[in-house]
Order: C-alpha cells, then structure tokens, then sequence
C-alpha cells in the first residue's frame, strides 16, 4: 500500500486547501503544513478541532521555520509533530508520492 | 504642489486595510511600506488589521531559520511616526485564539460595526 505526503501551503482562514486534503488524505499518510498553513497547528483557533479529528487518521507535521516566523511556536497542538528542512526532505523520501494542495 | 500637507493643504485620513498574513505573501510588507511613506506626508493614518491581517502583529516572530527579514518590529516603531491608530477586528482575534496580548503593539480591539465606520469615516482606503 502506498503511503502519500500531502503538503498545504494556504492559511485554513482563507482558503479551503486544507479542508479538501484532509478530506482525501488516507488514514496513515502525512500532512506536512508549510508557510501560511502552518497557522493550522496553532491551538484554540476555529480550525483547531478540525484538525485534531484528522490526527486520529493521519500524521501530520508543520514546518518550524515557518512556524517561528510567524510566532506561533508556543501555541503548536499536541500531536503535531515540527519538522526543520531536512525533516522535510526525510519525509519526501519516505514517502511513495508527493502531493502539494496549492 | 498646492495638496501636500506640510505646506498647509488638505489632510487626508488614510485607511490601511490589512487582511493577509505576514511572509506568505508579499502584502503585509508592501503595506507597511506604503503606510511609512504615507506617514512621512503627514497626513491622518489609521491601520485596520482583519482576518489574517491579525496575524502581522503578533509577537514571539523569529524569521532566523526562514531567512527571510522579520519586519514586525517596525510595528513598534510606527509610534514614532504619530502612526498610533491600530485597529484590530476583534472575530478574527479570536477566531485565531488570539488576545491584544498576543499583540506586539497596543491595538484597539474594535468590533466588525465599529470597524466599518471606521472606513466610513476616511478619505483614502488601500487595501492589501
């Protein structure tokens, strides 16, 4: 079975991006969230449940420089796991395919 | 020019609207230069931070491992330029889970009715 990297790189504010690939992501693929994406692992915000309903199905990862320039590394869900560029690569490589909701 | 306000013409009341998220997009960056450069032509200016505009004032923005310039200390600055209208819609605070504490600068929390006449009010309206 194929295992599928999903990245976001919209706000969940402003666009439904995220919202359509949490609706086709598999359960056992990633979600990477990169630049304004990244506000989706933030806490207590209106997408914040959302969001904790996809970790019971897929694994999902946010980008910490993305994260730390936008402030929000204090605020990260439990559950979301950071990534530095490198980890980015390392999930690019581990998985079959790649698939960027722009 | 008969129009510039330094030399006694008409002030203007300018209105910033900002409603897109810093480093994303080029927007928030591109509006706070505008906003300085209105600034320095003295005329009246307010800034109106709605939707992810909120997200350009918060604090804690460390841009190191991004590379890229983290311009959110000029926020502070803009005191200095008698910039001190901040305007910030108070739903898209909280729909973010954010307060005015999260905020680098002192704001006025201001309700969606308030903040439309607000931009009522002014001359000039540029949006970003």
């Amino acid at each position: 079975m194929s295992k599928m990297l999903h990245t976001v790189n919209k706000s969940p504010f402003e666009h439904s991006a995220l919202e359509t690939c949490l609706r086709y992501a598999r359960q056992g693929s990633s979600v990477l969230l990169i630049e304004d994406a990244v506000y989706a692992a933030a806490r207590d915000t209106a997408v914040a449940q959302a969001v904790q309903e996809a970790l019971k199905r897929v694994q999902l990862y946010a980008l910490a420089p993305d994260v730390e320039a936008r402030g929000m590394q204090n605020r990260v869900l439990d559950g979301v796991r950071l990534v530095d560029y490198e980890g980015f690569v390392d999930l690019v490589v581990e998985h079959n395919a790649v698939q960027a909701w722009l | 020019m008969e129009e510039e306000a330094g030399a006694g013409g008409k002030v203007k009341k300018f209105l910033y609207v900002n409603r897109k998220a810093p480093y994303g997009t080029i927007y928030a960056l591109e509006s706070l230069e505008v906003v300085l450069i209105g600034a320095a032509f003295e005329q009246d200016v307010s800034l109106a931070f709605i939707g992810d505009g909120v997200y350009q004032l918060t604090k804690g923005q460390d841009t190191k491992a991004l590379g890229v310039k983290n311009f959110s200390p000029a926020f502070r600055a803009l005191d200095d330029y008698d910039v001190n209208k901040l305007y910030v819609d108070e739903a898209s605070l909280r729909a973010r889970g954010l307060s005015a504490e999260d905020l680098l600068v002192p704001v006025e929390v201001v309700s969606t009715e308030r903040m439309a006449e607000i931009m009522e009010g002014q001359d000039v309206v540029l949006s970003f």
